[in-house]
């Protein structure tokens, strides 16, 4: 294992995440502050309750699963797609250092800068709206699992697209209504049956929930789902990620 | 010297079938530079890529200080280093920091003496703070090698290191790869600039159409291929060569007013004192006497020429 390799890889994407530090975090900052204000303030203000919570509190694991998702699948696709973009991608390939190296350092880089972000997001949650958390290390072990899972679906991305559309397509047309669909801004109990049973089928639902539940101890699906849902989801791309890995997929010829 | 980098019947064909490799093999000894000259679409740059991992041997091994580059690919990458032909570099980041990067990514530990030492040998300590967009062409390349010697490697790959750039910068290349010498580094650079061959190879190697034609000594192959030519200018075009002088291998060029006849060095008698004297006996008026040495670019064309007649 050539754990030098992970920590520069790591170390060098994570330097461009504080380049661009007013991107990448003011950005998500400002836009959940908006959320806030709009469905807060203004509309949360004519719903009374949801499951027993305010719903300005309601909203808010949602809120840091939907910035999450899309911060861990956009980094890590970005991440892995520049070099490739750029023709630097040839270090890579003749350094002394296996796939796995490479997909753990900027898994990694992408999934902790998320994490960050959902932090962020939280910290910013405690001055709009009055929060507690249950269970503090489900909450926890949830966002790590989203961030590091959705990360590798980011890569897998990253190393499938071949132009900066494709990278923008599979976030835009899937994750980003999937998400939305998913319950982050409602309990999927308030939907008429026909949707509940539609929503069933949305992977995201499952994710929100099991976190949702570790805020408040209440949830959409029972959490043993949730936890199997995410789980099922991370197997998914470790096998796609050791399948590019086998047989060098759209990397090496 | 000992073999540094062997490689045996390597093939390699792309998916569209094209084989851009033939059955190459060629051992390259340490401590040596080793220029591989061909056209564009040779194969040289296949060759590198395949060696340094970037692409997948078809067939065929390649061992580096005895590691083989599939089986024991950490222990042979970290003895390689590549300067790719494209500029490929972060914009954003900085000069230092990408070139501890490079040294990091081949698992060595940071030494920040080793980096300063490699960026001061290529004029670039100053600029190390400066991101790298904000340097030029030439500066840009001083980067890439940095990278390729961060590690430092024993053997470095440089693929067209001067294509496209100035006088001044090809001459510290040049330079830089003399000093790598000295410290026992051993080079593989491909050209298609055979004045640079010329300048610092010791072995020349002529690929073409994905076989190498040819491995040899620089200075040998030079004598062994040279010829020279005597060219003799005339104050009267002729209609063609005088019967007198038809014994000979002549040639009558620019429109009559050169005759030109070819000899080789190595000979016993190149046969000059005859024809000039039996040239004087015609009574023709000569305005200049020039001789030519063949360079290694006449060689590597009439090289390749020759494959390809072959090929036809």
């Amino acid at each position: 294992m050539n754990w030098s390799a992970v920590r520069a890889i790591y170390v060098f994407e994570m330097a461009r995440f504080f380049r661009t530090l007013a991107q990448s975090f003011i950005s998500p900052v400002l836009s959940s502050s908006l959320y806030f204000v709009v469905f807060g303030a203004a509309i949360g203000s004519r719903i009374d309750e949801v499951e027993g919570v305010g719903y300005g509190a309601f909203i808010v694991p949602g809120l840091i699963m939907l910035t999450v998702m899309t911060q861990s699948i956009s980094n890590a696709s970005f991440g892995i797609y520049f070099p490739k973009f750029i023709g630097t991608i040839y270090e890579l390939l003749s350094a002394p250092i296996s796939f796995l190296e490479i997909v753990m350092g900027y898994v990694g880089a992408a999934a902790t800068k998320s994490m960050f972000i959902g932090i962020i997001i939280l910290i910013t949650a405690f001055f709009f709206v009055d929060l507690q958390i249950e269970y503090p290390l489900a909450m926890l072990a949830f966002l790590v699992l989203t961030c590091v899972s959705f990360a590798l679906f980011g890569f897998i991305i990253g190393i499938w697209a071949g132009s900066f559309e494709q990278l923008q397509l599979i976030p835009l047309l899937i994750v980003t209504p999937l998400v939305f669909l998913g319950g982050s801004f409602y309990s999927i109990s308030m939907l008429p049956p026909v949707w509940q049973t539609i929503s069933m089928f949305n992977p995201v639902v499952y994710l929100i929930s099991g976190f949702r539940w570790a805020f408040f101890g209440v949830a959409d699906v029972p959490i043993a789902v949730s936890l199997l849902a995410i789980g099922a989801f991370t197997g998914l791309c470790l096998a796609a990620v050791g399948w590019i890995f086998k047989t060098g997929w759209r990397i090496r010829q | 010297m000992p073999t540094i980098l062997s490689i045996k019947n390597l093939r390699k064909a792309y998916e569209d079938g094209f084989e851009a490799l033939k059955d190459v093999s060629l051992d390259i000894e340490e401590g040596e530079i080793i220029a591989l000259l061909g056209p564009n679409g040779a194969g040289k740059t296949t060759l590198i890529s395949t060696v340094c991992g970037i692409t997948m041997p078809t067939a065929g091994s390649v061992s580096v200080a005895g590691h083989d580059i599939l089986q024991d690919y950490r222990a042979a990458r970290s003895l390689i280093g590549l300067v790719p032909q494209e500029i490929a570099l972060e914009p954003f980041e900085n000069v230092i920091n990408t070139v501890r990067f490079s040294r990091g990514l081949f698992g060595k530990p940071r030494k920040d003496g080793v980096v300063e030492d490699i960026l001061r040998r290529l004029s670039l300590w100053d600029k190390r703070d400066n991101e790298i967009r904000a340097l030029s062409g030439g500066m840009k390349r001083r980067v890439l090698i940095a990278k390729a010697l961060a590690h430092e490697p024993r053997v470095l790959f440089l693929d067209e290191p001067t294509a496209g750039v100035d006088v001044e910068l090809r001459k510290d290349m040049w330079e830089i790869v003399d000093q790598l010498r000295a410290d026992g580094v051993t080079t593989v650079l491909t050209t298609h600039y055979i004045e640079e061959a010329e300048a610092i190879a010791d072995r020349v190697g002529v690929i073409s159409k994905g076989e190498i034609l040819l491995v040899e000594d620089k200075v040998k192959l030079m004598a062994r291929m040279g010829r020279k030519q005597l060219d003799v200018q005339l104050t009267q075009p002729l209609s063609e060569i005088p019967k007198a002088l038809q014994a000979y291998d002549l040639t009558l060029g620019d429109d009559g007013w050169t005759l030109t006849y070819s000899y080789d060095t190595k000979g016993e008698r190149t046969g000059i004192t005859k024809l000039l004297t039996e040239l004087a006996g015609t009574g023709l008026q000569l305005r200049d006497v020039v001789t030519r040495q063949s360079s290694l670019e006449d060689i590597f064309v009439s090289l390749v020429r020759e494959d390809e007649k072959e090929a036809s």
